[in-house]
């Protein structure tokens, strides 16, 4: 066989036992990647809803970041798609003709209609600080504040009006969008859900709960990881603020970020056990009914991959950071590793879903692991593998740190309301 | 006459849209495709496979990958023929080594010996698509690349097919694969090309047993829609409600 001919999945799937001969793991860890990308996105922005609609007041300053955030990891949530077609050229094809009976036809439109929204409640909040950008650069040389000026008259789109009317108006819109954004947040996420849930068959995933657990630890992994961002933004703040001499700004840094991260971590326990919980009852419910595919199903769950599903996902990624956020005396330091055990978790219940689900045979009568390519050594095992991964998770900071040079989302003067 | 930035705006939009929709709402059909459209088809393929006579030789793997050129030596297919032996034990053991392409000449499976002393019954069960009326593939492509023809058969468009791979993960059969070559959904059109101008599929035509043959439902004439009416047929994992249209003779309840 010519060596350019290479069967995709053939490299990074090991059958056992009887496998149908054009089974493979078809989809691997970009298919992870798409739903806890989403997930993080949908959860960003209902994190952020909470001050701007249920007027959360402590979590005003965390708000303001998330919402910021959401639009850094917003292009992500796309990226791991792209990269997992094998026509990438034909990306735009869905928008083009979309077939509506397919769960997949209407990301481009959800997607599109949630972008829109974060960038036009990011542009309400922000939009006085645009106008007051322009006028402060004005006059000033230097060709960096020229393209600033430029960047920022760009970003005002012409609206210049900073009345105490225009505010009042500028403030409701962004309470109407975050409001609106919540149902499209949830459902953005909820359909990558479905797109799982309603598939008939694969054993694993065909379950009506499955969106509703896809929202829930969105919600988790979404404010675990703004939170877990937050801290590490604000004791970087601190400890520039001490090193400088600022002792006094220091010790309020952080005296803000605790009050913030308490609320937020309420939050983050409540949505964990209505994910946790809802997760439970489907696995009762699927030993309990003991259907045709059970058996499969039991020997994966509780055999090949009880590692995975016990002991990283639902002992090490939710009951040990559960138990180090309810427990009475808490650190920032148990905070941060509480967190860094949420991420895992939800990372976790994303394979366990996407790879558990192709673990076994359409025949009920074997099994495919999935060896994850470490070392790429072509477009196919680089895109599929651990580094396309990595790629994926590095460009939401990258983009969040280029949005924040021009909508500062941690000044707390800075946004609009 | 004078007009507002934002009036000037309202009306572009406006205007855009309002010729963009109209055009889009029409597609212009060539003759056949209008004639296509509107007739109703006098053929429903089926296939009708005689696992009592399959002999497991291959020949009909070799026949559709040189048809459809599909890589010789790739561990894809688009038909395959499996291997099943129980043993006296109990047992179901079953393989489908380079889909059978090249016989069962060997007496092992996964590993194991199989000693003929220990063999309660073995058989040999060809696999191809299903055609179904229900096809979950064509439910889930999110681009319309799949599609069902008039005549029942499901094909692939591969120049609109964007490799997203949701019809690979919604087929119970698992009959879809990713082409390695052109990097789209493919799989077994009963030989679409062929059917169409009165031939037989390759496999068909090549099988010395008569263990696979096709068949239009629609003719009540057709001896093997006879076969398939008044016989005892069976079907595959009907319990996915995809009203598969490959029906065997003589399936085992082992048959996965």
């Amino acid at each position: 066989m010519p060596e350019d001919i290479i069967v995709h999945g053939i490299e990074w799937t090991v059958k056992e036992l009887f496998v149908y001969p054009n089974e493979y793991i078809y989809w691997s860890i970009q298919i992870v990647m798409y739903p806890y990308m989403t997930g993080l996105v949908a959860g960003a922005f209902v994190l952020s809803s909470l001050y701007h609609v249920f007027g959360q007041k402590q979590l005003k300053e965390i708000a303001q970041f998330s919402l910021v955030f959401s639009l850094a990891l917003l292009p992500v949530a796309a990226l791991p798609l792209l990269l997992h077609l094998q026509q990438p050229l034909r990306a735009m094809e869905p928008l083009l003709t979309p077939h509506f009976t397919s769960a997949i036809a209407a990301f481009g439109i959800v997607f599109t209609a949630y972008a829109l929204i974060v960038l036009s409640e990011i542009w309400f909040v922000y939009r006085k600080y645009f106008v007051e950008q322009v006028h402060a650069l004005k006059g000033q040389s230097g060709l960096l504040n020229a393209m600033n000026r430029l960047v920022y008259k760009v970003l005002t789109i012409g609206a210049y009006d900073v009345s105490e009317d225009a505010q009042r108006v500028d403030k409701k819109a962004a309470t109407v969008l975050a409001a609106v954004g919540i149902p499209v947040a949830c459902f953005l996420h909820g359909y990558a859900g479905f797109i799982f849930g309603s598939v008939k068959a694969n054993a694993l995933w065909m379950s009506p709960l499955m969106p509703v657990i896809f929202i829930m630890s969105a919600v988790v992994s979404g404010i675990a990881l703004c939170m877990l961002t937050y801290i590490a933004i604000r004791e970087w703040q601190a400890f520039r603020q001490r090193r400088h001499g600022g002792a006094i700004e220091a010790r309020e840094i952080k005296g803000a970020e605790t009050h913030v991260i308490d609320t937020a971590a309420r939050y983050l326990l409540g949505f964990l056990v209505a994910a946790i919980s809802l997760e439970m009852l489907d696995l009762i419910f699927r030993g309990y009914t003991a259907m045709k595919s059970w058996d499969i199903l039991r020997s994966v769950m509780y055999g090949k991959d009880f590692m995975n599903i016990f002991v990283l996902q639902y002992t090490l990624g939710n009951l040990v950071p559960f138990v180090l956020l309810i427990l009475p005396g808490r650190t920032l330091k148990r905070t941060v590793l509480a967190l860094l055990l949420v991420l895992f978790g939800v990372f976790m219940m994303r394979w366990n879903v996407v790879i558990g689900g192709q673990a076994f045979s359409l025949s009920f009568s074997g099994y495919m692991h999935y060896e994850i390519p470490i070392i790429p050594h072509s477009v196919e095992t680089f895109k599929e593998g651990l580094f396309g991964a990595l790629t994926v998770l590095t460009v939401p900071f990258v983009l969040f740190w280029i949005i924040n040079k021009f909508v500062p989302s941690l000044q707390r003067e800075a946004s609009g309301d | 006459m004078s007009c507002s930035r934002r009036e000037f705006l309202k009306e572009a939009v406006g205007s855009t849209l309002a010729s963009v929709l109209p055009l889009s709402a029409f597609t212009f059909l060539t003759t056949e495709e209008a004639r296509a459209a509107v007739a109703d088809s006098n053929v429903r393929w089926a296939f009708l496979v005689d696992t009592t006579k399959c002999v497991g030789c291959g020949l009909c793997v070799d026949a559709c990958k040189n048809e459809n050129e599909i890589p010789y030596d790739a561990e894809v297919t688009r038909t395959w023929v499996e291997r099943y032996v129980v043993t006296k034990d109990g047992k179901t053991h079953i393989d489908s080594p380079m889909g059978g392409r090249d016989g069962f000449t060997s007496m092992e499976i996964d590993g194991e010996e199989i000693d003929p002393e220990n063999i309660d019954k073995a058989f040999f069960v060809p696999k191809l698509c299903n055609q179904c009326d229900n096809p979950a593939c064509v439910q889930v492509c999110p681009v319309g690349a799949t599609y069902q023809t008039h005549d029942g058969v499901v094909l692939v468009d591969q120049d609109w097919c964007i490799g997203c791979g949701y019809c690979i993960m919604a087929c119970p059969y698992g009959v879809r694969f990713f082409h390695p070559v052109h990097k789209v959904a493919d799989k077994c059109n009963f030989c679409y090309h062929r059917i169409s101008k009165g031939m037989e599929p390759a496999c068909v035509e090549c099988c010395s047993f008569g263990a696979r043959r096709i068949a239009n439902l629609k003719d009540p004439d057709d001896p093997v829609t006879k076969i398939i009416t008044t016989e005892r047929v069976a079907v595959l994992k009907d319990e996915y409600g995809t009203k598969p249209h490959v029906f065997y003779l003589g399936l085992d309840a082992n048959v996965r």
